[in-house]
């Protein structure tokens, strides 16, 4: 008990004395909020793009490409191809409609709002009848639904808001196509919202693709139907096709972009840490030194070594909890919700997503910038703890 | 000259400071190198981009065809001096993660239209005889160990073969290589190789690539080539290499900001420890400085010998620093093929060494001049 209680008594005195030694704190307290701010925001990229590509898709649905593709655009099914795989069990079917939709993918050039002069490979993504009702999480948030066999298309939201000619009443040109913009939608903030849609038989047309598709999307009766449906399609001689779970083959699409990202954020904020931590021992380091005197006194008084080590900690530590919590608000403060665009290389299209300063990147941001403070503070500690009294005491 | 032990003095008069502050200088730098290098790596080679070469694409976006035929069209126009196709295959080899460009091209335009890759000539002369031939980058065969004579077999993705399967094999038959900022992870293979084995897409290639006599006609060629091609059925977008890069580049977004933001935030923050360190150095010396003036050093002599201080600290860490990052680059890229040039430009190493001696004099410039102005009866008093 006196011990704790001689720890608090130091403590206070040193936390109190802090403004005197302000300019000295001030240095470990901006070089904790420094990477503070650059490990959360950095690391906000790739939760903001991960939440985007991991909110797209269901275990309940199955998408079907053609084997040996990686992502869409490089898949291809033949129309004959789809009216087989429509026949595999497993798919759910609402009265006359099976629900199994055949899509096409073209990627267009469309300049960023933010970069007008360079284009941006937008998809368009041509639908079926049964894209919608698939599609649970879709709807319409300004205008119409297009009609089917017109030259109508809907714009994602994202891909509304990052590039040009994306607003309802918007014309899109690419090469000789022309396309009005009827609607805008919605879908629970993944992917496809930053895709154009369109019927799949007029962007067939447009491109010249004949009766080709290049994936189907599958509603499956229950997630337990999936094996059934792949094994009836992987054993069937007429297919060359591969199967996945909707929401797995969007969570593969992320892992490369997102690795990076966070192998970027991990290394620089790993280092930007190590010079921190020298910025908080040089501090402490000062704020012991130039209290020989007052910490000698103390220890003269009969106050503990151990009291003395975990006040020199403790105040370190508080540095870098006022350190990380200035960096973990303006990092808050200045990005989250940051709306960007990026292109994701698996699958050579744009991804419109927001920065996302989550409360588990705060914590992580808090936990590292006490750690910074905690590693700063130990050998000033010891020093300050070992300090020979009557050295001390003559010091000055 | 014969103050310098002075100076040595001073600098080490606290060694545990003064090596916490050479430190985090270190530190400083070494990021810069390293956030140089990645911004550098995500601008794909812009700056050695030729300004020479226009980059053909269809008008849609990239990966739309165009056809075979017009590369004699393009090679028969006034100004060209080779036309060159490529075709992005997206093979994948074993997993993949191990990514690289893999790209269909005819050697002899490919290796004319860009000089800046050098094979030696038997090298190019065995790829003329070899159907299923490719060349690899040096960078691409020291990480699988490729070596020449080596078959390499790669999965497709886009193009299925008439064999059946997915797999199309290839003989390296020559490793090329390029002065720093030239792409030296990709593999180039026969476009006839491909075009006589894919099951569809005869006929089409990706973009084209065409060398002109006077960079100056860029604009007005590049137009020349759209109307060429209006109203059929590939129009084509002409661009310049760089513009072409530059576009690409940006489709990732500001990656150049990012970058430079957060070397400013790493320089900002260790240029402030640096200060301090200097500032408080100051302050503890005030009687000494003071003896100093007494002893008939002039004002300027004075902030000189506080200045060259704060720059023997900033330009000993910022050096060492700026040196690991430079060797670390030298080690090749650490995310296995995702930043395909990871060079630290030359440039970036003068602004380096520049922001170096900024960062001394403005961490030295306060004391150094509240130095100078000590009144000498005022310091002596002090203590």
């Amino acid at each position: 008990m006196r011990w704790i209680a001689q720890t608090l008594a130091v403590l206070a005195l040193n936390i109190r004395t802090i403004p005197a030694r302000l300019s000295s704190s001030a240095v470990a307290i901006i070089g904790i909020a420094g990477v503070v701010v650059v490990f959360v925001s950095v690391l906000s990229i790739a939760a903001g793009f991960q939440a985007a590509m991991q909110s797209t898709g269901a275990p309940d649905r199955a998408l079907v490409l053609r084997s040996g593709s990686d992502s869409e655009l490089t898949s291809g099914l033949s129309g004959p191809d789809v009216d087989v795989i429509k026949q595999a069990p497993g798919i759910r079917r609402d009265g006359q409609m099976t629900l199994a939709a055949a899509e096409l993918m073209v990627i267009i050039d469309l300049p960023k709002l933010a970069t007008p002069d360079a284009p941006a490979n937008v998809p368009v993504r041509g639908i079926s009848a049964e894209s919608i009702p698939i599609r649970k999480e879709f709807s319409i948030i300004e205008g119409r639904m297009f009609e089917f066999g017109t030259n109508e298309v809907i714009a994602g939201r994202a891909a509304s808001g990052q590039f040009v000619t994306l607003k309802v009443g918007d014309t899109v040109v690419s090469g000789q196509n022309r396309w009005n913009v009827v609607g805008l939608f919605e879908a629970d903030g993944g992917v496809p919202e930053t895709e154009i849609w369109i019927d799949a038989r007029v962007l067939q047309g447009a491109y010249r693709r004949g009766n080709t598709y290049q994936s189907l999307l599958a509603q499956l009766d229950s997630r337990d139907s999936y094996d059934a449906f792949r094994d009836w399609l992987t054993s069937n001689p007429q297919l060359n096709v591969s199967i996945r779970r909707e929401d797995e083959y969007y969570a593969t699409q992320s892992q490369a972009l997102t690795r990076l990202i966070q192998t970027i954020g991990y290394g620089i904020a790993g280092l930007m840490g190590i010079g921190a931590v020298f910025g908080a021992i040089l501090t402490m380091y000062t704020a012991v030194a130039t209290r020989a005197r007052e910490i000698a006194t103390l220890r003269a008084l009969g106050f503990d070594t151990g009291s003395v080590l975990v006040s020199v900690l403790a105040e370190s530590m508080v540095l870098g909890l006022i350190g990380g919590a200035i960096g973990s608000t303006a990092a808050y403060l200045a990005f989250n919700g940051y709306q960007t665009s990026t292109m994701n290389f698996q699958t050579f299209s744009q991804v419109a997503f927001a920065f996302r300063v989550t409360p588990g990147l705060l914590a992580m941001g808090l936990f590292y910038a006490l750690m910074m403070g905690l590693i700063g503070g130990l050998f000033p500690a010891i020093r300050a703890a070992r300090l020979p009294i009557p050295v001390a005491l003559r010091e000055l | 000259m014969k103050f310098i032990p002075l100076i040595w003095k001073n600098i080490w008069r606290r060694k545990f400071r003064t090596t916490f502050t050479l430190l985090s200088i270190f530190i400083a730098f070494v990021l810069f190198g390293i956030l140089m290098t990645i911004r550098y790596s995500f601008s794909f080679g812009v700056e050695i981009a030729g300004a020479d070469r226009l980059v053909l694409i269809h008008k849609v976006s990239l990966i739309m065809p165009l056809p075979v035929s017009y590369q004699t069209r393009l090679e028969q126009t006034k100004g060209v001096e080779v036309a060159s196709h490529q075709t992005w295959f997206g093979g994948i080899y074993q997993d993949p993660s191990n990514f690289f460009a893999n790209i269909a091209v005819e050697p002899d335009p490919f290796l004319k239209t860009y000089p800046e890759f050098i094979l030696p000539p038997e090298q190019v002369e065995a790829w003329r005889n070899d159907r299923q031939g490719a060349i690899i980058g040096r960078d691409l065969a020291e990480r699988f160990n490729w070596k020449i004579g080596d078959r390499v077999p790669l999965t497709a993705t886009i193009w299925l073969p008439k064999s059946g399967g997915t797999t199309w094999e290839f003989n390296i038959v020559g490793i090329y290589d390029g002065g720093d900022g030239v792409d030296k992870t990709q593999m180039f293979f026969r476009y006839d190789y491909l075009d006589e084995n894919r099951i569809q897409g005869e006929g089409q290639v990706g973009w084209y690539v065409v060398k002109i006599s006077d960079p100056a006609q860029a604009v007005e060629l590049g137009h020349g080539f759209d109307e060429m091609f209006a109203n059929s059925s590939a129009e084509t977008k002409t661009t310049t290499e760089k513009g072409f890069v530059e576009g690409f580049a940006k489709q990732i977004g500001d990656i150049s900001s990012i970058m430079i933001a957060i070397s400013s935030t790493v320089l900002f923050m260790f240029g402030l420890v640096a200060a301090s360190t200097m500032a408080q150095s100051v302050r503890e010396r005030t009687s000494e400085l003071a003896v100093l003036k007494t002893l008939g050093f002039p004002d300027s002599g004075i902030l000189a010998l506080v200045l060259t201080e704060s720059l023997f600290i900033a330009f000993t860490g910022g050096l060492i620093g700026l040196g690991l990052a430079w060797l670390f680059v030298q080690g090749g890229d650490p995310t296995n093929g995702m930043l395909p040039i990871f060079v630290l430009p030359t440039r970036d190493i003068v602004i380096g060494i520049g922001l170096m001696i900024l960062m001394g004099l403005l961490a030295g410039l306060m004391p150094a001049v509240a130095a100078m102005r000590l009144k000498i009866v005022d310091a002596l008093r002090r203590t």
